[in-house]
């Protein structure tokens, strides 16, 4: 390779967040500047990662070698066109939450109440965050992954306790925690593949794990794939997200939602097709699909807070990817991946939804929302058509990507596949009731026949009554909060917030428009990782690859 | 895979032959931490959880000593590559030794913020468990059950509970 490697955009996403976490720092006590500098570095990255779609797709993979080690032995980042494309959803949605939270922010200024973003520490971590969700999708070796993982998640520590109120720090504790077990599984997981292999080096490593024991396999494929899991939050080690996404700030869960358990999602696939591509474990994965798809449905079938029905959402749906990429078919791993892009705009938009319903009346909990169709019919809207995208129906997204996963279950034509077929229909149409009721209640009925109208009010009442304890706990003010329960619409949207959430939407939207060509694209990705030789002779040069 | 994989060498040793003789002290010494670590890590208090997760990190710090075959010496450039011990393990455990020494930094702060707020450094119950819990106790000992009025409810409620019950 030359000094001066030609692909010399793919370290773009990394390096620019970094870059830009830097300045927002030092520049911290200029918000605006720190504003502007984070919009500045994301749009770049949008567009380092749209370039990067368009040579992939022209000269296959871009692949580059870090610090001019000799070949094997240094560190490659690796954009490929399943990169590409996790690159473009996530720096997009990135961009657009950073958008809503700096409107949250300033609304939050101009009201003068507590701010739930201080922007001083949101600014730099929020970018690291996606410097870190970049450098994982980039990573052409299993330790970078890691590397990336723990970028993403040292940043995410950060961002789901700021403030420190009680509830984030015991939400906080419970997320650590499991992300620091998932960690250490992880690099049990490297240290034996290192030891039986003598690489991390992914395509390396392509070559290599078909030579051993099928036994030793096994056992680095069933460590990644755990730890994998558990950042993915499949069931049964997905119990730690309902508790943890919910407290967090508006802005900060719609990112988390969006993109943190797709970055594990990510790993399943690469390691997955790459790595163990005659799997013994494909029947193992369907049955945790399944089971996250329908155990997650009836949680959020159960619940009565917003936030929380979206999380079990989010779990039950991440069961729809696995069930793509458990039937190991180019089919399924392309229906994989068109649900992955498709999920990321869509669970996104209903977080920063779900924000602004807590902006407008006051608290996300169902027994105590009512008539916010009345009061803002733009949200109403959006949430109508993001609800219906989630749910999958015709002829949204969520109906075109659950359809290419039922189609390539229905293909492969098992009983299993049968059974993950059926499974798949009656948690769309769980999450379709989940939803409806959603709608029924927060938006559609008057706020008098909300149940628990009259005891919010007095509990807060109590509560201003009590002292400041809930000023200092972090939530909004108790006042604004009783006026927003009492008259949700004393309070008006503030435009941004509103902006960012509509072009959100507008994502999910434009990804029906485009189904055609982006399902044309994710069969050539998974094409591509199925056959796995475009990967392992655009990253080893001829000489290394035994 | 006895042989290290060493700077030098353009194509690595072949390393199929299934031939890693681990060092039984170390691999016990790990399996000690580990399991150490993981019965604190089983414990309430916070403080205890951490230390847990700091001996389960050094366990697999170890291991990686474990991993990188025979000792050899300190691996530099221009050394033999026969004679030096395998340099790619150490690089990346020393990431990792650094990426724990931050998350546990971070951890200690967060104990003592939970200390600050409740008193205790003991994790607390799940709000939404013990929720639903106290749901149904009251359901099943009230003499005007309504089923109707057994629905679950969101944490922010129980944070609300958890105000009222503090003030």
């Amino acid at each position: 390779m030359t000094d001066f490697p030609v692909p010399d955009l793919v370290p773009l996403p990394v390096l620019l967040p970094l870059l830009g976490a830097a300045l927002t720092l030092a520049f911290r006590r200029s918000p605006r500047l720190q504003r502007g500098i984070s919009v500045a570095v994301l749009v770049a990255v949008v567009a380092a990662a749209g370039v990067l779609l368009w040579q992939t797709g022209v000269d296959g993979p871009q692949v580059l070698w870090l610090g001019a080690w000799q070949e094997p032995l240094g560190i490659s980042l690796v954009a490929d066109r399943l990169s590409a494309l996790m690159l473009v959803v996530s720096g997009i949605v990135t961009l657009l939450v950073l958008v809503f939270a700096i409107g949250q922010g300033q609304a939050d200024d101009d009201e003068d109440s507590e701010s739930e973003t201080p922007l001083t520490i949101f600014h730099p971590t929020y970018l690291v965050l996606s410097a870190g969700v970049a450098n994982a999708f980039l990573a052409g070796d299993l330790f970078n992954l890691f590397v990336g993982f723990e970028i993403l998640l040292f940043s995410s520590y950060v961002l789901i306790t700021l403030g420190g109120s009680a509830a984030r720090i015991h939400a906080g504790t419970t997320y650590v925690v499991v992300s620091l077990l998932s960690s250490a599984l992880f690099l049990v997981g490297i240290a034996a593949v290192y030891a039986a292999t003598g690489t991390v080096n992914l395509a390396q490593l392509a070559i290599r794990v078909g030579d051993l024991a099928p036994g030793v396999a096994l056992v680095l494929q069933l460590c990644l794939l755990t730890a994998f899991a558990i950042k993915a939050a499949v069931f049964p080690m997905s119990a730690w997200l309902p508790d943890s996404y919910p407290t967090a700030p508006a802005p900060v869960t719609a990112v988390f939602a969006g993109l943190l358990t797709k970055v594990g999602v990510y790993a399943i696939i690469r390691v997955q097709t790459l790595l163990f591509p005659d799997s013994p474990l494909q029947g193992l994965l369907m049955w945790a699909a399944l089971l996250t798809m329908v155990i997650g449905i009836l949680g959020a079938v159960s619940q009565s807070g917003l936030k929380r029905i979206l999380s079990f959402t989010l779990v039950s749906h991440i069961g729809y990817m696995i069930f793509g990429i458990a039937l190991a078919t180019p089919e399924g791993t392309a229906g994989a991946i068109f649900y992955v892009a498709h999920h990321i705009t869509i669970q996104t938009a209903l977080f920063l939804i779900t924000g602004l319903v807590e902006r407008l009346g006051g608290t996300t909990s169902l027994d105590r929302l009512g008539g916010l169709a009345a009061a803002s019919p733009v949200l109403a809207t959006l949430f109508f058509v993001s609800a219906m995208n989630l749910s999958g129906i015709p002829p949204l997204s969520g109906f075109l990507a659950k359809i290419g996963l039922l189609h390539a279950g229905v293909a492969l034509g098992t009983p299993l596949a049968w059974l993950l077929v059926v499974g798949g229909i009656v948690t769309s149409l769980l999450t379709l009731y989940a939803l409806a009721k959603v709608w029924s209640q927060a938006f559609w009925r008057t706020l008098a026949d909300a149940p628990k109208v009259e005891q919010t009010v007095a509990v807060m009442v109590a509560s201003v009554r009590a002292g400041r304890h809930e000023v200092e706990a972090g939530t909004d003010s108790a006042e604004a909060a009783v006026a927003g329960a009492v008259h949700p619409t004393t309070r008006t949207l503030p435009r941004t917030m509103l902006g960012a959430t509509a072009a959100m939407t507008a994502v999910g939207l434009l990804i029906t428009l485009v189904a055609g060509p982006l399902f044309a694209y994710t069969q050539r990705a998974a094409t591509d990782l199925m056959r796995r030789d475009t990967y392992v002779t655009s990253v080893l040069p001829e000489e290394v690859r035994r | 895979m006895t042989a290290a994989a060493a700077p030098a060498l353009p194509v690595l040793p072949a390393l199929v032959e299934p031939t890693l003789q681990p060092n039984l002290t170390l691999v016990l010494v790990t399996v000690g931490l580990v399991a150490a670590g993981t019965a604190l890590a089983l414990d309430r208090s916070l403080v205890r959880v951490l230390l847990g997760m700091v001996l389960i990190g050094n366990g697999i710090a170890v291991l990686y000593l474990v991993v990188s075959g025979r000792a050899g010496r300190a691996p530099f450039v221009g050394e033999d590559p026969a004679a030096i011990s395998d340099p790619l393990p150490q690089a990346m455990v020393l990431t990792a030794i650094v990426i724990s020494l931050a998350t546990i930094g971070f951890l200690l702060a967060l104990s003592y913020r939970l200390w600050q707020i409740s008193g205790t450094d003991d994790v607390p119950d799940d709000a939404e468990d013990a929720r639903i819990q106290r749901l149904a106790v009251e359901d099943q000992t009230s003499e005007t059950y309504d089923p109707s009025s057994a629905s679950t409810t969101t944490s922010d409620e129980a944070a609300d509970d958890d105000v009222r019950q503090t003030t």
